[in-house]
């Protein structure tokens, strides 16, 4: 497998606390990779060094072999990356159909727009809502917006901060499908969760953060099985 | 390009609105037709005015980025025109004033603008950083009295303020020039903002208009799809400020003066109220309602001042109140409504 994104001895801190600390990790192009952890154990903080949000306090990060950590995050994201947030950061005031728009318009023709804004409104199930401003959606809906905005840039690696947060059991389970269904297309997927049903259903790989610290890695089966991980993090989840 | 004149982000696409703009359009063409001079004379200073009011409903309602200091760029530009139009000895030459005094204003509004939007400079400290540049101006055109502040054979005058330019003229058929004053000035007046407004809509529905709102909304957002939001900002911020540079020159031009009190702390405050009274989210409603409250101020002013300032804040407090998102913007979605509620009738 060909390595995607990589990041050596990463670290972010923040006056004397240390989020981020000396993190190597390795994403291959292709896989479900889930990042996991307890809170505060820096997972977040190390999505928005890798997309340039957070300048590092030390460390690098290579992108398809090229060396980003000094690029600002329109240039990473120009390079393939992209990025659905922890909360919804979508445009609240403009119409669905625009937050799309603008998503695709700097890399789909004038003739393509339309019908590709048309197709991914589908994919989201929001194209009974296309006219309607993005701040009136419902929490899931504002969520798979955004989803669809980070995947109109169609990336190579797409970043996902807790994209079920919020979402009823369905809404999960249709999220991870869609997840599923993104990766058979080729788009390599990074994502950080908390529930552990979900990473079961699509993570083939598996970082476990404690402390900003890489604490174990491994495939899911390792992951559980590991009885130090129940410890810091699953307790009863992996009772379940 | 025609087809960006209508899109989302601006309001009235509609053949009602365009015949309504056009009715509007061609009574302002016959008006001086029917006006005496004075107020034809009037009106064309109104409308210079309006140039500035759309610049700043460009940069605060589409781009987020509030700037206290428009006059910074209107001094510099109405200072500059004075000092060329002065040095190049008038004549045809007030044409090549006014443009490279606009290029001026943009000059600096580059420097400046680079300087905030790269040192991340934004919200509340914009419009503070923005503001202390007019100051600035404003004090150090204040103590140019002496006869040693002088450019070539312009003065800076001080608070007297610099005088004697020529206003705007082009040279005509058969040795004849035309001067921009009065009906001439007014004609003008109305070519430049139809040209800049339509200019205008076309560049916030154009995918930079796109970006910009995308930058007001969320400009960390706008970055993770791929945008570089300083340059954004920058062109936005030069836009507005050469147009309010615009304003400057007309100014100057129109009364063959300009005073440090035009770069001012009350002068900086007239465009934010024009343009948070009017509507700032709307190029239209600041057109319409920066020229309808500069109008109302003239003829509440010449009976009292003092009632003048009163009313405009209460007006202003009122529009808070009653229809944050401006005057104008507010009366014509009630004028929606209402239709809407009597075609529902009919139907």
């Amino acid at each position: 497998m060909t390595e995607l994104l990589k990041t050596q001895g990463l670290s972010k801190t923040f006056g004397g606390l240390a989020a981020v600390s000396g993190v190597d990790l390795s994403v291959d192009e292709g896989e479900i990779h889930c990042l996991i952890g307890p809170n505060g154990a820096g997972k977040s903080t190390l999505f928005k060094l890798i997309m340039g949000t957070y300048p590092p306090s030390g460390g690098s990060i290579t992108f398809r072999g090229i060396d980003v950590t000094e690029e600002r995050p329109y240039q990473r994201v120009k390079k393939g990356l992209s990025i659905k947030m922890q909360t919804p950061s979508i445009f609240k005031e403009l119409p669905v159909r625009q937050n799309i728009h603008i998503a695709l318009q700097h890399h789909v023709s004038k003739q393509d727009l339309s019908r590709e804004e048309d197709r991914l409104l589908a994919m989201l199930e929001l194209s009974a809502e296309a006219t309607k401003a993005a701040g009136v959606l419902s929490h899931g809906q504002q969520q798979w917006l955004e989803i669809g905005m980070a995947l109109a840039l169609k990336p190579a690696l797409l970043l996902m901060d807790e994209p079920t947060a919020g979402m009823s059991p369905e809404e999960t389970f249709r999220t991870g499908e869609l997840i599923l269904k993104l990766n058979e297309g080729g788009t390599t997927i990074l994502v950080v969760e908390h529930d552990m049903t979900f990473v079961r259903q699509i993570a083939q790989r598996v970082t476990v953060l404690h402390f900003g610290k890489v604490f174990a890695r491994g495939s899911i089966a390792e992951i559980l099985a590991d009885p130090r991980v129940a410890e810091i993090y699953l307790g009863k989840t992996h009772e379940h | 390009m025609l087809r960006l004149i209508n899109g989302p982000q601006t309001v009235g696409n509609g053949r009602v609105f365009w015949i309504c703009f056009f009715g509007v359009l061609a009574a302002a063409l016959a008006y001086p037709m029917f006006a005496d001079s004075y107020d034809v004379g009037n009106f064309a200073y109104f409308l210079i005015w309006v140039f500035m009011a759309l610049g700043l409903c460009l940069m605060w309602g589409y781009c987020g980025m509030l700037s206290f200091g428009q006059t910074f760029f209107f001094g510099i530009a109405g200072y500059s025109y004075g000092v060329l139009a002065i040095n190049f000895g008038g004549g045809g030459m007030t044409v090549l004033a006014l443009v490279l005094a606009i290029g001026l204003a943009a000059l600096s509004a580059v420097v400046l603008g680079y300087f905030m939007i790269w040192g991340r400079v934004g919200g509340v400290f914009f419009g503070i950083v923005t503001l202390s540049a007019t100051l600035v101006l404003a004090f150090f055109l204040g103590q140019t009295a002496g006869p040693e502040w002088r450019i070539g054979d312009a003065r800076l005058n001080g608070f007297n303020g610099m005088k004697g330019m020529d206003p705007l003229n082009v040279p005509w058929f058969e040795g004849e020039t035309i001067y921009f004053e009065g009906s001439s000035l007014y004609y003008l007046a109305i070519a430049l903002i139809l040209v800049v407004y339509l200019a205008l809509r076309m560049l916030l529905n154009s995918r930079f208009g796109n970006v910009i709102v995308a930058i007001r909304e969320d400009p960390q957002r706008a970055e993770l799809l791929g945008y570089d939001v300083r340059k954004y900002q920058l062109i936005t911020f030069v836009i507005g400020s050469a147009l309010a540079g615009l304003s400057g020159v007309l100014y100057t031009s129109w009364g063959q003066f300009i005073t440090p009190s035009s770069v001012g702390l009350p002068a900086a405050a007239m465009p934010i109220v024009w343009v948070a009274f009017s509507g700032r989210g709307d190029i239209t409603a600041t057109l319409v309602g920066s020229f309808l409250i500069l109008v109302t101020f003239q003829a509440i002013t010449v009976h009292s001042q003092q009632a003048a300032l009163v009313l405009m804040g209460g007006m202003l407090l009122a529009t808070v109140m009653i229809a944050p998102q401006g005057f104008v913007i507010g009366v014509a979605r009630l004028i929606g409504r209402l239709f809407a509620r009597r075609g529902a009738g009919g139907a």
